[in-house]
């Protein structure tokens, strides 16, 4: 019996026509592509921010009660106070037009026309660092919770640098770095030895220490020789003038941080990459079986990696610290380490994504202030925006289903690495 | 698409053998039998009625039940309640309480009936593949059903344990069941099957019965005409390059493993290591390569001691190494066809230092290897997760074999792989015994270790029961896998 | 033919590997040496040579166990290095678990006879405030066994936690009534389960990852609520009535153990009910056996005709319900208002207590009472004077924990499906 050998015949197409290039631009635009789900990731968590906001303002909610008489009432209350708070997030984040407006009439500084992307670039440098630390981590296969307490002691050992050991300009800002880089790899390095030694799951004992160190440095303040002597409440020494990091002429305050912060993304962006170590965690953060089978050491790799991912969230203490805290105060790491972990989801764990998310959340902090100050929103709802933006994201399918998108070309969305313990 | 508009008719009491090569799209047809997958197209008709099924449950009330090639057995829980796993007794009314005295009662009934012994209350992880597998199938049993499904049965059985199998099968043909016995084993289709239906890339390509010859059968299946045999010149033996002695190993629970081993492969000859799964050659091999520490006992590669040396260091010393598992250990999906011919070079000249990588002398190298090896693929940066199994499996061969080697260890070096990369990887095999490297085959394929192999240890119960050459008769072979050495050939056959 | 088949491939006779010289039971046995020498020579050094009194009732007079201070130093020292070295020597093999327990239980005493000495211990508010401290995290570790049997990693119990503890104080002010708080903690439970529910079963997000964020999420939403409301109008908002003490007559005058189970308030008995009703439904019921094969190997469920969504989804879900309640703990039973991230990690504590208690109820309560203990210590040290600054005893919990996953576990299997979604190949 004899049969011929057939090749499988591929699916039938249509003949296509050549779609004209405007055509083809819009229907990607409304696939589920990263670049819409982000965008309308964004926009939902806004949308869901401004309900936050009506829902919990007794004033627009008693507009509420009588709604079906005077819908206006209520809708116009509401919205009012949306754009109000949102148009304050703007203001705050990315450029007051009245200050613009007044820079070029000569009525005002150019300063006050430049602050708000100035705070933006002050926030977001110190969460570029610790969003690093998350990224890289995670790409070795490593969840890095910790990246909050390996700032703190980053802040700690950096400050400490700062104001105690008096060295020349120069020298003395990079030995304050370098602390600060040496205070985060040691507080990294202990979950990753025990995650090699002990199989202990890093989230614990990252998370666990991340309480240490807030405490630690809650003690730490007023021990003599750190606290500042002519203060009985809880504040450490100035930093010297010399460890701290160059800004930008007062009131604005960003400063060199976020240069370095953007050295470090093209430095982790080739360390991942481009050199065999980055080689290596990305094999053991994919097939761990697979690495060690190919002759690569799965716990050297863990263990180093979390020393640098450790030593990249002290970076990012340090640049809090010498470029905009000058001083230690019990909070002031603020919430670094949690935002860092938000903007590496977003940033998808790449680290020039990573960089951008930073600068997003950075805007979305320093215009929360603004809100805060003006209409009195509380920064906390900037938190919420910020950690519905991640789970939007994480969940393409679900903002497909919502916006109606068409199935995307490539299907690598989100972060699902789906792997538990 | 895996199954392009099969027909098949299975009779009452039927043995039906479906016989296709890896990846012909047999499981594909079974699972959606089974209701594990939605057909596109197409009808499914039992004794007449159309059925839907839309899940496993709709399958199993229509008397249909399947065994699958992995086990779907739960490894910490009882045989018992393996069994009774979605069909549980129940006492206590909506408290759903296990009524287990009656789940094991029916076990031992079942089993008893249909002459499968099995011990209720024995942990599944604890048993021997050959008990998990007739767990499996009384389990199907259990539940009334009148077309039995058995997908790649016999792959992981000894040769007498096959044949106790196919015993089964026929006594249960003979009670009125229809059996589906999914293989691509040519030898057992011939020796059971009532009617053989030939897949190949997703289409039936005709009936077969089983006295048509295994050649055309084989050509049936692969659509042209093929060689079953490896051909291959008289070997010369050289040096001693892999020197084992009194190796002892211990597995991940403690039992030993390998039990005293002592082994040669000499430069120029391809030792075969044939036995069954599980008696101790995956440990063996991996504490050779170093990824699993030795308990006693001593290996020397050209007279250096290997058990000191790490995994990198053997590597790197000539020694290649083709892991039994690929999607396990052997590539990892997500890096590119030109990552994973590096994966265990990465950081040596040319293709990088212990720092950076040279992304020009990984790419040129991939280039290479792409065609050196038939490496079917797009582009040298998809990521090997889209190649089909043989493909891969030729990248694993490509990356070991693409460096000068003392030794070569291949592990079940053509598992799930389609017949022309067997082929392919065979006759590399064989060009790199000619060229002076020493070869290790281990292969629980019998076929394969007679074809390839210069000499043949059979390996049971971690130890080499006895080195013997490929032209011994099969049946003898057969009887050392299962233990059965010349001394108490009387007892096995009480 | 038929006739081999018993003989050749029946019993495995497996040969047991003889034990390393330093297996397990030897190292944690050096380790009990060690730090049963510290505790003799150091704590019974610097211990005052004055009586430790462990009083059985509030103050520091009435029926007391004494023991001077330095000498029940020491002496525990050295019991603890007695067990060290047993399990040094290799001796009671099945004891060991027991053998490390009854060290570290000694360790610990020998510590409170250095720094009780001279002051008194109250023996059922520590027994009793343990307890309370740890019911929270019976709770939350009781609703990871459930999410984590069935194979859906549940890292989101903080966030349950704070939702529980909020909606408790909000709802509960607002209706004025206890009843209306621990519902509505239970509401904001399920909440956030769902939301985990769906993003890991359906949408096959990470669910480490879905866990962490969804505490964030939480820790917004409460602190934007608490901003907005319940600092502004504490009254209207933030006062919620605390969850009555009731006392069973009789049982209740037991000795330590009467006022500390029989005369507390309900969420202690649902906590400790919960751990035998979900240890008798995991082992006996059809419940139980579907929710561990759905943890194990979900295929081979799912081939047998097991419903795997929709069994993980309950689970989930069910555990919320059991997290909230952990969560009305904070504000109905223990502070009596609501602060923003008043949970302050005991969400992840309780997650170190599931894997500490091997993914068991009972192992998970033995936990949660070690980490209850070393927060009631911390507190009890700190109201005692002890020398060391407040701040490092506050971080005794943390390493406790640090210490159990790391040290004491040894390596724990995890259900085997836990953390994978269920996808239909």
């Amino acid at each position: 019996m004899t049969t011929d050998v057939e090749a499988p015949t591929p699916p039938k197409k249509d003949e296509e026509r050549p779609e004209s290039f405007l055509s083809l631009f819009l229907r990607n635009l409304w696939s589920a592509n990263t670049v819409t789900v982000t965008a309308l990731s964004i926009l939902l968590a806004l949308v869901i921010g401004a309900v936050l906001m009506v829902v919990s303002d007794s004033t627009v909610l008693s507009k509420f009660s009588y709604f079906t008489a005077r819908p206006s009432d209520a809708l116009t209350a509401s919205w009012d106070l949306i754009s109000a708070a949102y148009a304050d997030l703007f203001r705050g984040a990315i450029f007051d037009p009245a200050a613009v407006q007044a820079w070029f009439d000569g009525t005002g500084t150019w300063q006050a026309a430049f602050n708000p992307i100035s705070e933006t670039l002050t926030y977001a440098a110190p969460l570029v660092f610790t969003g690093l630390a998350v990224a890289i981590a995670f790409r070795g296969g490593l969840f890095n919770i910790g990246g909050q307490g390996q700032a703190v002691i980053g802040c700690v050992t950096s400050a400490v640098a700062g104001f105690a050991f008096g060295l020349p300009p120069v020298i003395n800002l990079v030995v304050a770095l370098l602390f600060g880089i040496l205070g985060g790899a040691l507080w990294g390095f202990v979950p990753g030895l025990l995650k090699a030694r002990t199989g202990a799951h890093e989230v614990i004992t990252t998370i666990m220490l991340n309480y240490t160190a807030t405490l630690f440095l809650s003690w730490l303040i007023l021990q003599k020789g750190v606290q500042d002597p002519n203060r009985t409440d809880a504040i450490s020494k100035t930093v010297d003038a010399s460890a701290q990091l160059p800004a930008m002429p007062s009131p604005l305050r960003v400063h060199l941080g976020i240069v370095l912060a953007v050295l470090a993304v093209i430095g982790i962006s080739w360390l991942i990459n481009r050199s065999a170590f980055g080689f290596e965690l990305r094999a053991v953060g994919v097939n761990p079986p697979a690495a060690r089978t190919a002759g690569m050491s799965v716990a050297r790799t863990y263990t180093l990696l979390m020393v640098v991912s450790g030593a990249l969230a002290g970076l990012g203490g340090a640049v809090q610290v010498l470029g905009t805290a000058d001083k230690l105060t019990p909070q002031v790491a603020g919430n670094i380490g949690f935002d860092g972990l938000l903007v590496a989801l977003l940033g998808r764990n790449k680290p020039w994504g990573t960089l951008f998310a930073a600068i997003l959340y950075g805007a979305l902090r320093a215009g929360g202030n603004l809100m805060q100050a003006d209409v009195g929103i509380s920064l906390e709802l900037v938190t919420v925006v910020q950690a519905l933006i991640v789970i939007f994201i994480a969940a393409p399918a679900l903002i497909k289903a919502i916006f109606q998108l068409r199935a995307a070309r490539s299907a690598r969305l989100g972060t699902s690495m789906a792997k538990g313990w | 698409m895996a199954n392009d508009h099969i027909d098949i008719t299975v009779e009452p009491g039927e043995v039906h053998a479906l016989l296709g090569e890896n990846g012909a799209g047999k499981s594909t047809l079974m699972n959606q039998l089974y209701g594990l997958l939605q057909p596109d197209e197409g009808e499914i008709l039992v004794n007449g009625e159309a059925k839907v099924f839309r899940s496993p449950r709709d399958a199993i009330a229509a008397g249909i039940g399947m065994v699958h090639q992995h086990f779907m057995l739960v490894p910490v829980f009882t045989v018992a309640d393996n069994i009774a796993l979605g069909a549980e007794d129940v006492r206590g009314g909506p408290l759903g309480i296990l009524d287990r005295r009656r789940m094991r009662r029916d076990v031992l009934a079942t089993s008893q009936k249909y002459g499968l012994p099995i011990d209720p209350d024995a942990l599944v992880e604890n048993l021997p593949v050959g008990a998990q597998q007739r767990v499996e199938i009384v389990k199907a049993l259990i539940r009334d059903v009148d077309l039995l499904i058995l997908d790649e049965p016999t792959a992981v059985l000894t040769p007498q344990e096959t044949d106790e199998l196919l015993g089964v099968m026929r006594s249960l043909a003979e009670t009125g069941k229809s059996i589906v016995f999914i293989t691509h084993k040519l030898r057992e289709v011939k020796a059971i099957a009532d009617r053989i239906t030939v897949i190949r890339r997703g289409r039936t390509v005709g009936t077969a019965s089983p006295d048509t010859s295994e050649d055309e059968l084989a050509a049936l299946m692969v659509g042209r005409e093929v060689s079953l045999e490896v051909t291959k010149g008289a070997a010369e033996p050289g040096r001693e390059v892999l020197k084992v002695r009194g190796l002892v190993v211990d597995d991940d629970r403690g039992v030993r493993a390998v039990d005293g081993i002592d082994l040669d492969v000499r430069a120029g000859e391809v030792l075969g290591i044939a036995g069954v799964q599980g008696n101790g050659q995956t440990e063996l091999v991996e504490a050779i390569m170093g990824l699993r520490a030795a308990t006693a006992g001593t290996m020397q590669l050209d007279n250096e001691d290997l058990g000191a040396l790490s995994t990198k260091k053997i590597l790197q010393s000539g020694v290649g190494y083709i892991p039994e598992d690929r999607s396990l250990d052997g590539v990892v999906k997500e890096f590119s066809v030109a990552e994973n011919l590096v994966l265990d070079m990465y950081d040596r000249p040319p293709y990088g230092n212990a720092v950076r990588l040279n992304p020009k002398a990984i790419a040129d190298n991939a280039a290479e290897r792409v065609t050196q090896f038939d490496i079917r693929t797009s582009s040298a940066e998809s990521a090997v997760g889209t190649l089909s199994g043989g493909n891969q499996q030729k990248v694993v061969v490509a990356r070991e074999m693409s460096r000068p080697l003392r030794l070569m260890i291949a592990s079940q070096p053509t598992r799930g792989v389609d017949v022309g990369s067997i082929e392919f990887i065979h006759n590399q095999i064989v060009h790199e015994r000619d060229n002076g490297t020493a070869v290790l085959v281990v292969s629980s394929e019998l076929d394969e270790v007679v074809g390839l192999a210069d000499r043949i240890a059979v390996m049971y119960r971690g130890r080499i029961l006895a080195t013997v050459s490929p032209g011994m008769p099969r049946e003898e072979i057969g009887l050392l896998m299962a233990g059965i050495t010349g001394a108490d050939e009387e007892e096995g056959t009480k | 033919m038929s006739g081999v088949s018993t003989a050749t491939v029946e019993d495995p006779t497996e040969v047991k590997a003889p034990e390393r010289f330093w297996s397990r039971a030897r190292r944690l046995g050096v380790g009990l040496v060690l730090i049963g020498l510290v505790a003799a020579l150091f704590f019974g050094s610097l211990a005052e040579s004055k009586t430790a009194r462990f009083t059985l009732s509030e103050d520091a007079e009435g029926a007391a166990l004494s023991i001077n201070g330095q000498f029940g130093a020491i002496l525990f020292g050295i019991v603890t290095v007695v067990t060290g070295g047993l399990l040094l020597a290799g001796i009671a093999h099945r004891r060991q678990t027991a053998l490390l327990g009854l060290g570290i239980l000694t360790f610990v005493l020998s510590f409170l006879c250095w720094q009780v000495a001279g002051k008194f211990l109250p023996l059922v508010d520590t027994v009793g405030g343990s307890l309370e401290l740890a019911l929270p995290l019976i709770l939350g570790a009781l609703a990871g066994v459930l999410g984590e049997r069935s194979g859906v990693v549940n890292v989101a119990i903080e966030g349950q936690f704070l939702m529980g503890a909020f909606g408790a104080a909000l709802v509960g002010t607002m209706a004025t009534s206890v009843w209306a708080g621990l519902i509505s903690a239970v509401v904001g439970g399920v909440i956030i389960a769902a939301m985990l529910a769906v993003l890991a079963i359906r949408y096959l997000v990470d669910q480490v990852v879905v866990g962490i964020v969804l505490n964030l999420f939480a820790l917004g939403v409460t602190g934007f609520l608490y901003e907005r409301l319940m600092q502004t109008d504490a009254q209207k908002y933030n006062q919620p009535p605390q969850l009555p003490e009731w006392r069973i007559p009789g049982l209740a005058d037991i000795p330590v153990i009467g006022p500390v189970l029989f005369d507390t308030n309900l969420l202690v008995w649902l906590g400790l009910i919960l751990v035998f009703v979900i240890h008798f439904g995991l082992t006996r019921t059809r419940w139980g056996l579907r929710t561990r094969a759905v943890g194990e190997h979900p295929t081979a469920a799912d081939t047998v005709g097991i419903r795997v969504r929709g069994l993980r989804y309950l689970n989930v879900l069910l555990g919320g319900v059991i997290a909230g309640a952990g969560g009305a703990y904070f504000t109905l039973v223990s502070t009596g208002s609501f602060t923003k991230n008043m949970t302050a990690g005991a969400g992840f504590i309780a997650l170190a207590a599931l894997i500490f208690g091997r993914w068991t109820p009972f192992g998970a309560l033995g936990a949660a009472l070690f980490f209850g203990f070393a927060q009631k210590l911390a507190s009890y040290l700190s109201a005692v004077g002890s020398p060391v600054p407040n701040q490092f005893l506050n971080m005794l919990p943390y390493l406790a924990t640090i210490i159990a996953v790391a040290g004491l576990v040894g390596r724990v299997r995890a259900p085997a499906a836990d953390g994978v979604p269920y996808v239909k190949s």
